[in-house]
Order: structure tokens, then sequence, then C-alpha cells
């Protein structure tokens, strides 16, 4: 049981990451696509960096700055020349996979020491609940304080409301003076962020390797979470615990002697996502939706 | 500064393409140069190689059949506004429906009947794949993107059981792969001494009868005016669901029957890594084919560059198998980005101070 908790928060940290920056991107209105782009970048610059410094601090860094990048490509694009959206995101998920895959194509087999925990084994108390409450690497807690950090700024700064105004009636903040294009090109740079930090967390901590596509479609599992969350980031918080213990289903699924074909275990996330999908979906969810998600916006006036 | 236009301009929208295609190939010398590999030699073996010889270009041809196929039902499927990033899995359907249909066929049944048979069951699995994000759209709101997108991962799984479990080749030594097809199943050539085969008929056959539909038809009036104006579409009657359904039976339809005829003409058996990312590859044809199925074979060539290129870099240059995307992901991003100058000019403008 231990064993399975400790797995289902790590599996959880890299869709908490990439979906709490990916609320704020949408929150702005602007519908990003391209997160599983963005995670191959990081994980990509990640391990080059950590590899090459000795130090995944440095690693974690360079994840983030490689996601900010790419993010800063998906907003020229898609803000400054007020493209199609989701087509804008397909184009930055094709071009993360093969830039991360070029990139990458030295690192194929190399390994590095994992990121440890910020507590070593042997200072944790005895007690099983409280070993893995405070046995875990420091990005698990970055993870849970970001996502809380988020929330409150959404919910309970001035600056945060003026985001989601912007995302709900971009016209109408323009017309009251709010920076409509600056602020979605930040909110995207900071979703980048993130995507770049859940990257660099499969290659620096949950593998800990790199190898092409490495992200496995977590990119687009995220985006499900933003959707199944109803834009809420508490709730994204539960969803990526929730979605976690459901994909490793397909690893405890053999031991408990069930003999299904393992092809069929790992259908578990897709299909789980598709069920959260249309039971949130069926259950009015997408009210929550900011109201000029993925529409352009160029002032007139 | 970017101002709007009064009308699109009719010949941006044809030049925007040329543009990007160029843009492309400038910032692949760029990225390759930075990458610290040769760029003159890696954008010969990318671009040039390709046109070589007349079997690199009869390859062409052969990498261009499912893209163009997939690409012209997208452009159906994106007029209407419905995001089907789905093709993938819909075409991994088509290939295990095609090859359920040729590997269960009855020994000395009217072989004649058998490829036709296999087609039409492609065309069918794909209709399957992409009907159910159509009625979970339609039923419960989910959205068609991610919903169509989790359905590839679930149909390559599903390809890979097959493979490896109860379609496994007895004789295949434990290799992911089932037995050849029969012959009647079999696409037969165009070309001799080449691998060109009929598909490329049935593509331009569909490009035309999409382009007829979608311009000539009450139909496709009504998809294209759900894609422009939703609202006024549902005014005029009608359906958005309907309009939903149709676009993905559509486009689900013929990325299973290119599915099926890449299993029955090119790998001519079924294996894991079938779908060689022509899906993906496909949403950039429509794209570059203007949402225009005809655009679309031509689109298509395109795009068959980059796979042959990409093939010719893995051997040549042993660059990953991947960086194809590189220059698929940039030839789309340079042609969204170009595609604004179709509804705004560039205006240089002077700040005066009263502004």
């Amino acid at each position: 049981m231990e064993a399975f908790i400790v797995s289902m928060i790590i599996a959880a940290t890299p869709l908490l990451l990439a979906a709490t920056g990916e609320v704020v991107a949408e929150r702005s209105g602007v519908l990003n696509l391209g997160l599983e782009g963005m995670m191959l970048l990081g994980a990509v610059a990640a391990f080059a960096v950590a590899l090459s410094t000795g130090s995944t601090t440095l690693g974690f860094v360079a994840g983030a700055g490689a996601g900010m990048v790419a993010a800063a490509l998906f907003a020229l694009v898609a803000l400054g020349f007020t493209a199609n959206q989701a087509a804008s995101g397909l184009a930055l998920a094709i071009f993360g996979t093969g830039v991360s895959g070029l990139i990458g194509q030295g690192y194929v087999g190399s390994a590095i020491d994992p990121l440890a925990p910020v507590l070593a084994a042997e200072s944790l108390p005895d007690n099983p609940a409280l070993r893995v409450v405070l046995g875990q690497d420091a990005m698990v807690y970055f993870a849970l304080l970001l996502a809380v950090g988020v929330w409150f700024y959404l919910t309970r700064t001035r600056s945060g409301l003026k985001l989601r105004a912007i995302g709900d009636d971009a016209e109408s903040a323009h017309a009251v003076g709010l920076k409509v294009l600056g602020s979605r090109t930040a909110a995207v740079l900071f979703g980048g962020a993130c995507a770049g930090l859940a990257g660099a967390y499969l290659s620096l901590a949950y593998t800990p390797l790199w190898g092409e596509n490495m992200t496995a479609g977590r990119g687009w599992i995220a985006l499900a979470l933003v959707v199944f969350a109803g834009w809420g980031t508490i709730r994204v918080i539960f969803g990526a615990y929730l979605f976690a213990a459901a994909s490793l289903s397909q690893f405890y699924g053999g031991a408990l002697g069930l003999s299904i074909p393992s092809q069929f275990l790992a259908m578990t996330p897709y299909l789980a996502t598709i069920l959260a999908l249309v039971v949130i979906s069926a259950a009015g969810a997408r009210r929550n939706a900011p109201a000029m998600l993925g529409l352009p916006f160029r002032p007139t006036r | 500064m970017l101002e709007r236009r009064v009308a699109p301009s009719p010949f941006l929208a044809i030049l925007s393409p040329v543009i990007a295609v160029a843009l492309t190939i400038l910032a692949g010398f760029a990225l390759f140069a930075a990458l610290g590999k040769d760029p003159v030699q890696a954008m010969e073996v990318y671009f040039l190689s390709p046109f070589a010889d007349a079997y690199n270009r009869s390859e062409l041809l052969v990498k261009a059949i499912p893209l163009a196929l997939i690409g012209s039902g997208l452009a159906i499927c994106f007029r209407a506004g419905v995001f089907n990033i789905g093709a993938p899995g819909q075409y991994t359907l088509g290939a295990i429906f095609a090859g359920g249909v040729a590997l269960h066929a009855p020994e000395g049944a009217a072989m004649i009947w058998l490829l036709p048979a296999c087609l039409v069951a492609g065309i069918v699995g794909g209709m399957l794949w992409g009907w159910i994000p159509a009625i979970l759209r339609n039923l419960a709101g989910a959205n068609v993107i991610l919903v169509s997108l989790m359905l590839t991962y679930v149909a390559a799984l599903l390809l890979d059981w097959l493979v490896r479990g109860p379609w496994a080749d007895p004789l295949g030594r434990g290799f992911p792969k089932t037995a050849t097809f029969p012959d009647g199943a079999l696409m037969p050539n165009l070309v001799e001494g080449t691998r060109l085969h009929w598909g490329l008929i049935l593509a331009v056959i569909a490009a035309l009868v999409l382009a007829w539909m979608l311009f000539a038809t009450r139909r496709g009036f009504g998809i294209r005016a759900m894609g422009l104006a939703p609202k006024a579409a549902t005014f005029g009657g009608f359906s958005e669901a309907k309009t939903v359904t149709y676009v993905l039976l559509v486009s689900g339809g013929l990325a299973g029957l290119a599915g099926a005829v890449e299993a029955t003409a090119t790998i001519q058996q079924l294996q894991p890594d079938i779908a060689a990312g022509y899906g993906f590859a496909a949403i950039i044809v429509a794209f570059l084919g203007r949402l225009n199925p005809i655009g679309a074979l031509i689109a298509a060539l395109a795009l068959a560059v980059t796979y042959i290129g990409g093939e010719n870099a893995q051997i040549l240059l042993k660059l990953p198998k991947n960086a194809a995307f590189v220059f698929q992901g940039m030839l789309l991003f340079f042609l969204l980005a170009c595609d604004t100058l179709i509804h705004y000019r560039v205006r240089v403008r002077r700040r005066t101070g009263a502004a």
C-alpha cells in the first residue's frame, strides 16, 4: 500500500505541474494544446544540463526555461499573428517532439542520479503515513505549493481577477484599459515554464533517463485534467492524484492476479480520461470554461 | 501593426503555403547549423534526395497516398470547425479491420472480392472510431479534440495486442506481426518495378468527390457555414450535431481507408508501428492544402518530401526518425503565421503625440 501511494504521488507530480500551468493559460483565454511538445523540450533540456553540470537544480531551471522558449514561439504565432490556437498548439506539439528527439539523440542510454528525497530515509519517523508524507522529493511539495499559490492568485488577488476577466471577455477588458495581449503572453509563458518543469521531473526524477517521446501522452492527459477539474486548481490537485492512481492500476492489475493482457491494462489512463471527460461534461462542468477560450483577440481601437 | 483587410486576399491564400515552405527550409538550415550538424548536407538529404531518382520519386507518391486520403477528409472536418486530431487512431482501426478480413477470409473464396472487402472493412473501422467522439460530444458535450486523441492511444494498444496475441503469425518466431495477407487481399501495383499502387487512383477519386460534396452540394454548404458562422448555420436549419457526426464519419472513414490501403499495399501484414505518424502529418496536409480536398492532394506531396527526406537522413546522416517532425512542426507554424496576412495587412504606423 505504501509503495502504491508513493508511486501515485510521483506519477501525479508531472501531471499536476503541467495542468496547473495550463489552467493559468486557459483562464486568460488561451488554449495551448502544445503541452506534449513543451514537456518533451523541458525533459531533454533538463536532462542535458543535469548531465553536464551534475546539478539537478540547474536541470530543473533549464527545463522551465526550455518550456518558456517553446511557449514564446506559440505565443508569437497564436497571439502575435492571431492564428488558430488549436492548430498552433498542435504545431508546437509536433515541433517539440522533433526538436527534442534531435537534441536528445546523444543522451539516449545515459543515466543520472535521480532527484533525492528532501529528508534522508534514516531520519524519517517509523509511522508509515508520516514516512509517505515527509519522504518525498522537493518537486512533489513544490508542485502542490504551486497549485495552491495559483489558486490563491486566481481567486484572491486583483491581478488574478483581471486575468480571468481577460479570459472571459477580452473586448471589455481591453475597453477598461487592461493589457490583453501582454497578460495572455505572460500566462502562456507561465504555462510553458510549468510544462517544462513537468518534463524535467520525468527525465530527472521519474525515470531518470532521456528517451524519445518519453512523455507518452501525459501532456494530452494534463489537458484533459484541466477540463476534468473545471479550470479550478484545487480540483486539479485531486484530479492529478486520481488520474495517477488510475494509470497505476495497469501495474498493480497484474500483481492482483488478473489475467488481462498488459495492453488492455495500459489503456486504462486513456479510457479513464475519456470517461472523466464524458462524466464531467455531462455534469455541465464546461459552464466553468473561460468564455473566450481559444478565441483570438486583436485590439481594433 | 496589423490591420484587418476589408476582404480576405485570395492571392495571399495561394501564396502563403509557398512562403511557408521557403521559410521552413531557411529555418531548418539555421536550426541544423545551430545544433552543429552540417546544414548544407542536411538540407540536401531532406529536400533534394527525395527527387534524386525514379525510385525516390515513386516512393514520394507512395507516401503521399495515405497523407492525401487522410488530409482531404480532415479538410472537410476542419472546415466545419471540428478538430479531429484522432486520425492516427482511425487509420489504425482501418488497418485492423482490413487485416481482420484479409487474415480470416475463407480459403478458396472468390478472391476478386477480397481486396474490395478489405477496403470497405477499413472504411467501416475508421468510421466507427470517428463516430465515438461524435457520439460523446453530441450526448455529453465531451471535447472532440481530447476524446479523439485518447482513442489513438487505445487503437495503438489494441493493434499491439492483436499482433502479439490472437493474430500473431504462428511462423513469426515471436516477432510482433501477423502472417502476410493472401494474394487476393493485396493491392495491385500501378507501375512495374516500383511500389506505386492503385491507392493513388483512390486518393484522387476521394479528393474529387469530397471537393464536389463541399462546394456543390447543400450539405457542403452547411459544413462551410458551420465553420464560418455556427449560429447562422443553425438558424439556417443545419443541425450542428448532425454536421459534427457527418464530418467525423467522413474523415474517420477516409483515415480508415488510408490504413486499409497501407496495410494491403505497402506493408501487406499487420505490425505495431503501422501508423508512421501519418495522422499528425495529415493535419498539416489539410491546412497546407487550404482546407480544400484538391489542395490536400498537392500538400500531401510536400509532406511526403519530409518523410522520404527523413528516412534518407536516418540512413545517411544517422539522425533520429523524429527529426522529420521538426520540419513538419515548423511548416505548420510558418503557415499559420503567413495565413494571418490573408486577413490582415501590415501597416507601419508612426505614432503621433496625440495618439
